[in-house]
């Protein structure tokens, strides 16, 4: 094996390990999102729910000595602020954009003033399986390290998915997302229905930003993450509002992520800084060749284009 | 008919008033909650950011490039659009300037200042103003395209200022070559406050003159309120639409200008420090009027420049401005919603009573 052969070898191998490990978040913020979405209302605010959901995942864990009660804390923090997002959000004349931003601001205000004194301690993490014992290579060892919450999202992907397809609480929030004449005429409580929604998705990104706290990169500290929660929104315009297409663009987002790093690891040090912009530019290029004046977006809810239709 | 103090004019003032009032208050309860004293904290704050001239700087050095990212959101908003991207027009309107300030050493300062102002704004403005135009050509949403092309920015920047344009002897933090130290811009007078905030504040007021007196404003406020009755009288729709994208986002780019040209002395990695996300807060505080944007940042560069003293003197973490001023935005943002609601505010225009 000569040296260009194991690099690239190397390269591949961080990359796969990166689209687990930096993916996780992303499919669970992206879920949330999606989940938001379909009922019609943009969360912008998803990154303050992740850096909530960070630290409170870490405090529970490090005080109670148990990660899962982490998990669910830092769920229900997420909750919280989805809670509120959807009750300003249904007030009249409020901007869900706005409030977004203004709800990632009081997020990380929050979670950085209530984490100052978790910075230094070690919290319990979370556990993970190791599926890559067969090898014998330590870096793809280490790349196949699956967490738990990896497999949680592997099962809530096409939960979601039958979610919307065929139960029939799905198909009330695609109605309410679709068109809110067609949920009045139905007797949808449109309110409650976004509401939930938006509660539910709050949750999954809460629980997204423990497995930063609690897995990887595993503690926690104010620049913990570097805008997964922002990027939900971009993540999901990509995967076109499926919950199957979000789990695999979370994957993809998440090695482009690695990619960096891991390029760098072998030597190419300059460069490789465009390629973060990838994702973007792919989900730029979608959004202009898939829209047009007259047709929407395909798989954009309704009611997200003309609001209140 | 002429009343001076009709009451129905206060709305605009009475409704953000209260719930700035109410803010504090939720700010007071969180301080008390966490065991710190509130009068305490609200001296500090007022005494941290405008309570003596020192600290009167700090607040309005921080304002200057919120005043101007705010007008990214303020201006595009007034046609109905919701354009988040100021981020990034700072971004690249910083990294354009200081290339063209490399360029220009050795030149007079008047030459080299306007010139790097102009791509700045220039940067800025199509930036902007290509989101504008994917919306008007192709319908595509502006405020996810906007918000996509801040992470181009910044990525654009990051892979100019670590690859090629490195200055190699900057090494924590990358950056470009300085620009010649002749061309930054001095402070006024013996304060430290550079011209760049009676650039923003100057901005700020032409922009509200173009907005508030002109017949470009008028046309920009119809189309805004109703794009039909826009089309009817024959308004130029498309025009307005690149032409308020441009002049918010050239705004947006002054603003990476004056970062650079007062403060760095070159292009670097931290030009990318959310000034361009508090901007869009700032607009909807001040309803979209850029006039109402100069006091609005006064107040949140304010809050932020007070929470040093907060550290010092309560042992409260620098988080704590950051929770305060994420309180206010987010009671004032919901209090949009108050707006004719109270009875209060609208029987005078029938009764035309004397208010006392």
């Amino acid at each position: 094996m000569n040296g260009d052969d194991f690099s690239l070898l190397s390269v591949i191998i961080a990359v796969l390990g990166g689209a687990i490990r930096v993916g996780t978040p992303f499919i669970f913020v992206s879920l949330g999102e999606c989940l938001t979405e379909k009922s019609g209302r943009i969360n912008l605010g998803l990154e303050g729910n992740l850096v909530m959901g960070a630290m409170a995942g870490y405090a529970i864990s490090y005080l109670s000595g148990s990660p899962w009660l982490g998990v669910l804390v830092a769920g229900l923090s997420g909750a919280a602020l989805g809670l509120l997002h959807a009750y300003l959000c249904q007030q009249p004349r409020v901007n869900d954009i706005a409030v977004g931003i203004a709800l990632m601001i009081l997020g990380t205000g929050l979670a950085f003033y209530m984490g100052k004194s978790f910075i230094q301690p070690q919290a319990p993490r979370l556990g993970s399986f190791s599926l890559g014992s067969w090898s014998d290579i330590p870096a793809l060892r280490a790349a196949l390290e699956i967490n738990v919450l990896f497999i949680v999202g592997i099962i809530l992907t096409p939960a979601m998915a039958w979610f919307f397809k065929y139960s029939r609480w799905g198909l009330i929030v695609r109605t309410v997302g679709e068109s809110t004449d067609a949920a009045l005429a139905s007797g949808f409580n449109i309110n409650a229905v976004r509401m939930l929604s938006t509660m539910a998705g709050g949750f999954l990104a809460g629980v997204g930003g423990s497995f930063l706290s609690l897995y990887y990169p595993g503690s926690w500290n104010e620049g913990l993450s570097s805008g997964q929660g922002l990027m939900a929104v971009a993540l999901v315009i990509f995967a076109r509002w499926n919950p199957v297409n979000c789990f695999y663009a979370s994957l993809l987002f998440g090695g482009a992520a690695a990619l960096g790093p891991a390029l760098q690891s072998v030597g190419v040090t300059s460069g490789y800084y465009l390629f973060n912009a990838a994702p973007y530019v792919l989900t730029l290029a979608i959004m202009v060749s898939t829209s047009s004046n007259n047709r929407v977006l395909t798989g954009i809810p309704g009611d997200l284009v003309n609001p209140g239709r | 008919m002429n009343n001076v103090l009709r009451i129905d004019r206060l709305e605009p003032l009475i409704i953000p008033m209260t719930a700035l009032l109410f803010a504090l208050i939720l700010f007071a309860i969180f301080i008390t909650l966490v065991g710190a004293d509130p009068f305490g904290v609200f001296h500090s704050i007022y005494r941290g950011a405008f309570g003596s001239w020192f600290s009167w700087q700090n607040t309005l050095v921080r304002a200057a490039p919120l005043m101007l990212t705010a007008l990214c959101t303020a201006l595009p908003a007034r046609m109905g659009l919701i354009v988040i991207g100021g981020e990034g027009a700072f971004v690249l309107g910083g990294l354009c300037s200081a290339l063209t300030g490399l360029m220009l050493v050795g030149s007079p300062a008047w030459f080299a200042i306007s010139m790097m102002m102009l791509a700045g704004a220039i940067t800025g403005g199509l930036w902007i103003a290509a989101a504008g135009a994917l919306k008007y050509r192709r319908g595509v949403n502006e405020t996810i395209s906007s918000l996509l092309m801040n992470y181009i920015a910044i990525a654009v920047m990051n892979f100019l200022i670590i690859g090629v344009l490195r200055d190699p002897a900057t090494l924590n933090k990358p950056s470009t070559y300085p620009i010649d130290e002749a061309h930054m811009f001095v402070d006024i007078g013996n304060s430290s406050i550079h011209w760049g905030l009676v650039v923003s504040i100057v901005i700020c007021l032409l922009l509200w003159f173009l907005s508030r007196r002109t017949v470009f404003g008028y046309a920009v406020d119809i189309a805004g309120g109703n794009e039909r009755a826009a089309r009817i009288a024959r308004l130029p729709v498309g025009f307005l639409v690149l032409a308020t994208c441009f002049l918010g986002g050239a705004s947006a780019g002054i603003a990476g200008m004056i970062e650079v040209a007062a403060i760095h002395g070159r292009a670097n990695t931290s030009l990318n420090a959310g000034y361009g996300y508090e901007g869009i807060l700032i607009a909807f505080l001040a309803r979209h009027n850029p006039l109402l944007i100069i006091p609005a940042a006064i107040l949140m560069g304010g809050i932020r420049a007070a929470s040093g003293l907060l550290q010092r003197s309560h042992d409260l973490p620098d988080a704590t401005s950051l929770v305060m001023q994420g309180i206010i935005f987010i009671v004032i943002l919901g209090s949009e919603s108050l707006y004719g609601r109270f009875k209060i505010f609208r029987q005078q225009h029938s009764s035309e009573r004397a208010v006392a």
